[in-house]
């Protein structure tokens, strides 16, 4: 950590070098100006989702009749929400299941990867270990979807196209959960920890479920998460893999609705888009406010290295 | 990111030489394997076959033949793919600078202890990036709508002319309104989480020393996080030049304005599902993928430099 500071830390006992936990030196002012500007940029932050939870209580001629930041004169959220559920033989509840399949086995399996390789590139020495790394940042610097179209050809020959394996197994390899694990794998496990466990006859299946895996609770909450949003809010794999309606994560399906209105004779059902938005983003917003102290204390366990 | 190697754990012991040398084996592979294997398929293989697939052409006749780098000098020449490029080359001159200086901002501030209410501020900045590109398109869009959204409400309310931000004049901008809401919580995040692991004693002797708030932030945070600013640059630059789920999600509401080759990755995308120019859809990735990484290559090269 380089620093430009002019001179030499004074070692006196001055008042001002009271033990703090955080490092606010000299415990400073509050300042109202300062959150004032902080609350204009949540209020940047919320407007939408403000807007998505005022309008998808109304109805669809209520969308258009009505102030967009205030409620129709009929309160239609449970309507909406019903008629999400039951639209087109309830196909919103199919797209539902099929994003929890994405999601267990593709971010699941992905987060399983990454812990395994992570824990190798910490602990272990291996031939071709340099490699490994060099080819995956590489390979992270490759944009997504250049690589598309060719995934798509290359599973169309498969024959895994247009089914739920298109969309998983690109999900399951997470360079930056490899990264995040690898670091946080370095910190968190005590090597001599792992020789004792050998020493006393424990194999490295063992050592690993018992010894390591404990240790790596946090990293393993926060890659998690963060593979789950990716899986989660994923549209461009789906969109060009996935041609039937049925195995449509919500995302696309959400998209399908919304381009509806386009098609001549196509049924507007805008306030069904917004409500199936609304119910789209909450179980993610939760899950990042219930596990706020796990990640966050991963993240910063991963940035420790930068 | 910017070092690779973890430090080694610290493990100065009496025989480090057996223990090394024991460790140095392919156990390691039982546990990385199923990983590179997937990485194989779901990286390796694509790029080279992608890489294959551009040296040949789809001909009426003859069908799937041998044409060198063909597909690549008629690229160079496609004035259709470099107006992409430099549409997404102008989004990201402006867009990745705003949103990137607004998100240090709030990192500095969150991390100044000068906040009421901070770990509110932080969660909620963050939140966002929960939300799924197709939902932050959706609502951003139907706000923008001049009939029925608040651009609307806005004019009829305060009698104004507000442009309409889904024209093409105003398209561009609205995605990256888009784009910078759906991301400034999450550099704000890597900003913040690299401000917080600076050693205290670092602001002490500071300002012992006399030194302001400014001069702490100048001359100790800045350079303290340049590692996490260059990466978080590295990553919005990739970000912009695969622009594509916003336009896609857009382009019902703006038809006129967000044409099928409005990005690079749009214009593989159409190419290759509308089109079925499968061959020259993957040059076209390749090159964009060359130039991603050239430009990525060469921040983080300006970025490791200045003032080290």
């Amino acid at each position: 950590m380089s620093t430009s500071v002019a001179a030499p830390p004074a070692k006196s006992a001055s008042p001002l070098r009271t033990p703090r936990k955080k490092h606010t030196p000299g415990k400073p002012k509050r300042s109202l100006l300062l959150t004032g500007l902080m609350a204009l940029m949540v209020l940047y932050t919320v407007a939408p989702l403000i807007w998505l939870v005022i309008n998808s209580t109304k109805t669809q001629a209520g969308l258009g009749s009505s102030n967009g930041l205030w409620f129709a004169h009929d309160f239609a959220l449970w309507d909406n929400i019903r008629t999400t559920f039951t639209y087109h033989d309830g196909i919103f509840v199919r797209w539902l299941l099929n994003t929890l399949l994405y999601v267990v086995l593709g971010a699941g399996g992905a987060t399983l990867l990454a812990v395994l390789g992570g824990y190798a590139l910490a602990k272990f020495d291996f031939p071709g270990k340099r490699g490994i790394f060099a080819v995956v940042i590489g390979a992270v610097a490759v944009p997504g979807t250049a690589l598309a179209v060719p995934t798509f050809l290359m599973f169309s020959k498969m024959g895994l196209t247009d089914t739920p394996w298109a969309v998983i197994i690109p999900s399951l390899v997470s360079p930056f959960g490899l990264y995040l694990m690898w670091v946080f794998a370095a910190e968190a496990i005590p090597t001599e920890l792992l020789e004792a466990a050998r020493m006393d006859g424990a194999n490295e299946v063992r050592t690993f479920f018992q010894v390591a895996l404990p240790l790596l609770a946090p990293g393993i909450v926060t890659v998690l998460l963060f593979t789950t949003v990716a899986t989660w809010n994923n549209y461009f794999l789906p969109l060009i893999m996935l041609k039937d309606p049925n195995w449509y994560p919500l995302t696309l399906g959400l998209s399908a609705w919304n381009s509806q209105a386009e098609t001549i004779g196509g049924d507007v059902i805008f306030n069904l888009v917004i409500t199936g938005s609304l119910i789209t983003i909450i179980p993610l917003i939760a899950a990042f406010l219930f596990l706020q102290k796990y990640w966050q204390s991963g993240l910063a366990a991963g940035s420790v290295k930068e | 990111m910017t070092t690779l190697q973890p430090p080694a754990a610290a493990e100065p012991r009496p025989a480090p030489p057996p223990a090394k040398r024991d460790r140095r084996s392919w156990t390691g592979w039982g546990f990385i394997g199923p990983f590179v294997a997937v990485f194989a398929l779901v990286f390796l293989a694509p790029i080279a076959y992608s890489i294959y697939l551009s040296l040949f052409r789809d001909q009426l006749i003859g069908g799937n033949h041998f044409v060198g780098l063909d597909n690549y000098s008629q690229a160079l020449k496609d004035d259709q793919f470099w107006q992409a490029v430099a549409r997404v080359g102008l989004f990201l001159a402006i867009q990745v600078p705003i949103m990137l200086g607004i998100a240090l901002l709030v990192a500095l501030a969150l991390d100044s202890g000068r906040l009421y209410g901070k770990s509110f501020f932080r969660i909620t900045i963050f939140l966002p990036y929960a939300v799924p590109a197709v939902v932050a398109t959706l609502m951003w869009g139907f706000m923008y709508g001049t009939k029925y959204g608040l651009v609307g409400d806005i004019n009829e309310a305060f009698g104004t002319s507000l442009p309409d931000l889904l024209s093409p004049d105003w398209v561009l901008a609205s995605i990256g309104n888009i784009v910078t809401w759906e991301f400034v919580g999450y550099n704000m995040l890597i900003f913040y989480s690299a401000l917080r692991v600076i050693p205290t004693s670092l602001y002490e002797a500071a300002e012992i020393d006399g030194a302001g708030q400014w001069r702490i932030i100048s001359s100790i945070k800045l350079p303290a996080i340049r590692g996490a600013i260059v990466i978080a640059t590295i990553f919005s630059i990739i970000g912009s030049f695969q622009l594509f789920n916003e336009p896609n999600i857009l382009r019902p509401l703006a038809r006129n304005a967000i044409t099928t080759d409005y990005t690079p990755n749009f214009y593989t995308y159409s190419l290759s599902f509308n089109g079925q120019q499968h061959n020259y859809s993957a040059t076209v990735a390749i090159i964009m993928g060359v130039i991603t990484m050239i430009v990525a290559y060469a921040v983080q090269l300006r970025g490791m430099r200045k003032g080290a």
